[in-house]
């Protein structure tokens, strides 16, 4: 039999060597699984990992995708470093997409540039107030917030349904269900002209550097730290264990709604009722994988968004399902949380006796 | 009477520090060795080298004549070494014979073990209700429980760790009764503990440690308690500075406070009714569980109080504030638990000074947190409180329990508080420490500081104090002169 010990001593190291052995782990797992379904191994983890990165329409895309995992996963970084966990971003990069939209579509045609920042304050303003729920029955009745956090991302998903489907539906647009496409001003500057790549990713990476900065600087990073190790010392330097749980599940339920109007004024340019696509549950991967550190999350966004795109190329070019995407997300959740659990425990073997 | 386990020559260390220096002792059949030390000597890097915890480095152990080398507690258990931790085990929701039968090894009958658990009762005198849900027994029970959990695996020598820490008087009188009929039935008891009078009463010989190193190994009967306790600190331990008089002016005035605890096994307080003089110091004793904890965290404003509660400071009704403005009014506090509550132990000294003082805009530009002002507080602390450690960046877990004590009272006498409300200042303290805190307490109360000292040790509060009350069930004693309080009287509050 098997035994878990924890270790005495944590090397320092592990802070790169877990999420690096993760995704060693996960690249020998695929390249096992390609061989099971008679596909060539090196080809296609070539055409899923490489190829993306040759072109500059795979940049472009890999940075479109990363965007959105980023920002959430930054929000999340907070409450999961303060134990308190949010699994419910989908639901309020939802909320934010359709808060945001709304605004946009709310003042079509007319032009102004000052209708992008009103529609980014709505959006965050829905996330905030979505994200306030599970914060308040938490706080409140002692509720258990990842049930409700999880929950309420349904309820937001079929809400957008309805409103696109409803009152937001695009007039012109034949009764299909998706809102008009939004005017000019509604719509994210591109960085490199012929590609989807905007400005929400120079958003994204100014934000991991602020989050940086207050982190290790600034007193709200410290009320984070002392809430993740201790309650106790939390309430004795003067905060309520409320205070955390309502300030988690504010940042990530703004951040998530930012995201969420990042990606409808960006590369979708509308309301649809598939604007959720799993962002807000991949971002959870992507902030364990960057170590809850606004550094690596950029990194680990990066990485993320490739498995989206690759596994597109994979669809077109091996006849792989879409599935593997997935496939390859949960293997890597799968290898972090193993590598991470080996890092601090060593597994000690233990004789079995007969009478057990 | 023959030795049962020699240890010779045993050494370990931990990256640079040596916690075990080539260190021998024996066991004999029959006897009550005491492990004398303070925090930090080696003593429980020692005990968990013959628990199976820890390989040491060299040395070799002989159990019984055979050469004994355990890999794990289990090999330890099968040899015959039973271990009693300072900290329970047990599952709080399980009954008591739940957790006697999911203590022991192999498929045993239910039956023979109550049977066997029979026996040990009337023969040990352990007597308790085996289907008494563990969570409301108090901690003397508890620690029954461990032992006879313990004793059902025939030990041959049987470790305790500083057990009379959570223990009241009574409940330590039979303990040591037990402990002696053990001894006399032939079994080897090696006692942990820093309570010098105890092992005085209780053991035969004792070793000392030192920084890793055995300093003497002796009968007990031929030495004092002052020549042990020199022994184990090294040097003379500092006389008292004397204590000057209060003066008539009420600091802090509590006005008839009740609580009502949440927590369904927690203490609720009563109608506490107490008040405290400028430069007195005022104690609360009474034993663990009895409403302390509670009152500290009423006091600290850490838990809040409903309308028609007083708290009068400087006759300023203070029980409507949070501990941040509390502590804006110079009043500061220094709570039992230094792990989770009073310092965490993940985060470096400086993030720890920083833990009480957020409300403090020196610390602070703009919610920037200053660190060079924060690292040159935190080594003043360090410095003016003789706190052993590399540099106000380690981290608090590497401390010794009593070097962690001195810095977390430091941090908040450093201060020149008006108000100090503290509890358990020296709980876990090597007698040094404790003895450093003390002092620290009487200098500030001498230089106008007020304060007041919730603690267990009644040794501690006779010694300090002007005043002494007594709280039980959650009620207040009225206060005695600490200089006349009896024996008897501290008995009769705490039953009350």
């Amino acid at each position: 039999m098997f035994k878990l010990q924890k270790k005495e001593t944590i090397d320092q190291s592990s802070l790169y060597t877990v999420p690096l052995i993760a995704i060693g782990c996960s690249l020998i797992f695929v390249f096992i699984l390609f061989l099971l379904i008679g596909k060539n191994p090196v080809l296609a983890i070539f055409i899923i990992f490489v190829e993306p990165l040759l072109s500059i329409f795979g940049l472009s895309e890999l940075i479109v995708k990363a965007t959105p995992l980023i920002i959430i996963a930054l929000g999340l970084s907070i409450g999961f470093r303060a134990g308190v966990w949010n699994i419910g971003a989908e639901g309020q990069f939802t909320i934010g997409a359709l808060f945001g939209g709304a605004t946009i579509l709310a003042f079509y045609p007319t032009s102004g540039i000052w209708i992008l920042p009103l529609s980014f304050f709505i959006a965050i303003i829905g996330g905030i107030l979505w994200g306030m729920i599970p914060a308040f029955f938490k706080a409140r009745f002692n509720t258990n917030e990842i049930l409700v956090s999880l929950m309420l991302t349904y309820v937001a998903i079929l809400f957008l349904s309805g409103m696109v489907y409803g009152p937001l539906k695009n007039p012109d647009g034949f009764n299909f269900p998706e809102s008009r496409l939004f005017h000019d001003s509604g719509t994210l500057p591109i960085i490199f002209p012929g590609t989807r790549a905007h400005i929400g990713f120079l958003m994204a990476l100014l934000l991991a550097g602020l989050m940086f900065y207050l982190l290790k600087r600034h007193k709200f990073g410290f009320h984070v730290k002392v809430s993740g190790e201790s309650l106790r010392a939390l309430v004795f330097s003067g905060k309520s264990t409320n205070y955390m749980v309502y300030l988690s599940f504010i940042i990530s339920g703004a951040f998530a709604g930012l995201a969420g109007v990042i990606e409808v004024s960006g590369p979708v340019g509308q309301l649809v009722p598939a604007i959720p696509v799993g962002y807000g549950f991949t971002a959870i991967i992507v902030a364990f994988l960057g170590r809850l550190n606004p550094l690596g999350i950029c990194f680990a966004g990066l990485l993320l968004a490739l498995t989206y795109i690759g596994g597109e190329a994979a669809q077109i070019k091996l006849g792989l399902p879409n599935a593997i995407t997935g496939v390859f997300q949960g293997v890597l959740l799968f290898s972090l949380l193993a590598a991470e659990a080996f890092t601090n425990y060593k597994v000690t073997l233990k004789k079995m006796r007969g009478n057990f | 009477m023959q030795n049962i386990l020699e240890i010779d020559g045993i050494s370990k260390s931990f990256s640079d520090i040596q916690a075990n220096n080539d260190i021998s002792l024996y066991l004999r059949q029959g006897q009550i060795h005491a492990l004398l030390g303070e925090n930090g000597a080696g003593k429980s890097t020692l005990v968990k080298i013959i628990y199976g915890i820890i390989k040491p480095d060299h040395g070799s152990m002989i159990l019984n004549g055979k050469l004994y080398d355990p890999n794990t507690p289990e090999v330890a258990r099968n040899e015959g070494i039973g271990m009693v931790f300072q900290h329970f085990s047990l599952f709080e929701s399980l009954s008591v014979l739940d957790n006697i039968i999911l203590g022991q090894k192999g498929n045993q009958k239910k039956d023979s073990i109550l049977e066997r658990l029979d026996d040990l009762q009337k023969d040990y005198d352990l007597q308790i209700d085996v289907n008494k849900i563990v969570a409301t027994l108090s901690a003397g029970e508890k620690q029954k429980v461990e032992i006879i959990r313990c004793m059902l695996q025939d030990p041959k020598i049987m470790i305790l760790d500083e057990p009379t820490s959570v223990l009241n008087p009574s409940e330590v009188e039979k303990l040591f009764n037990f402990l002696r009929k053990l001894s006399k039935q032939g079994m080897a008891v090696l006692y942990i503990s820093h309570k010098l009078h105890e092992i005085k009463e209780l053991c035969d010989t004792s070793t000392i440690l030192r920084n890793g190193n055995v300093v003497k190994s002796c009968d007990t009967a031929d030495v004092t308690i002052n020549e042990l306790a020199q022994l184990m600190v090294g040097k003379a331990i500092d006389n008292k500075i004397k204590l000057s008089q209060p003066k008539q002016e009420r600091v802090l005035d509590i006005k008839n406070i009740s609580y009502t605890n949440p927590d369904i096994y927690g203490t609720s307080l009563k109608e506490i009714q107490f008040n405290v003089n400028f430069g007195e110091i005022f104690g609360i004793g009474g034993i663990s569980g009895n409403g302390q904890t509670e009152l500290m965290k009423v006091l600290s404003g850490e838990v809040g109080l409903n309308d028609g509660n007083q708290i009068l400071y400087h006759n300023e009704d203070i029980s409507g504030l949070d501990i941040n403005e509390r502590r804006q009014r110079e009043i500061v506090f220094v709570p039992e638990d230094r792990l989770g509550h009073s310092a965490v132990s993940s985060l470096s000294l400086s993030e720890n000074l920083l833990l009480t003082n957020l409300w403090d805009h020196n610390f602070f530009s703009n919610g920037v947190i200053d660190t060079n002002y924060v690292d040159e507080k935190t080594s003043e602390v360090i410095e003016k409180f003789n706190v052993q450690c590399n540099a106000s960046g380690s981290l608090a877990s590497s401390l010794s329990g009593g070097n962690l004590q001195k810095f977390v009272v430091g941090r908040e006498i450093i201060k020149m508080p008006k108000l100090v409300v503290c509890e358990q200042p020296t709980w876990g303290v090597d007698v040094g420490s404790a003895s450093l805190i003390h002092n620290y307490l009487i200098e500030i109360s001498n230089s106008g500081s007020t304060i007041l000292i919730i603690s267990q040790d009644m040794d501690e509060l006779r010694s300090i104090c002007h005043r002494i009350a007594i709280i039980s069930n959650g009620v207040i004693s009225k206060p005695y002169d600490a200089k006349r309080i009896t024996p008897e009287d501290i008995a009769i509050e705490m039953a009350k």
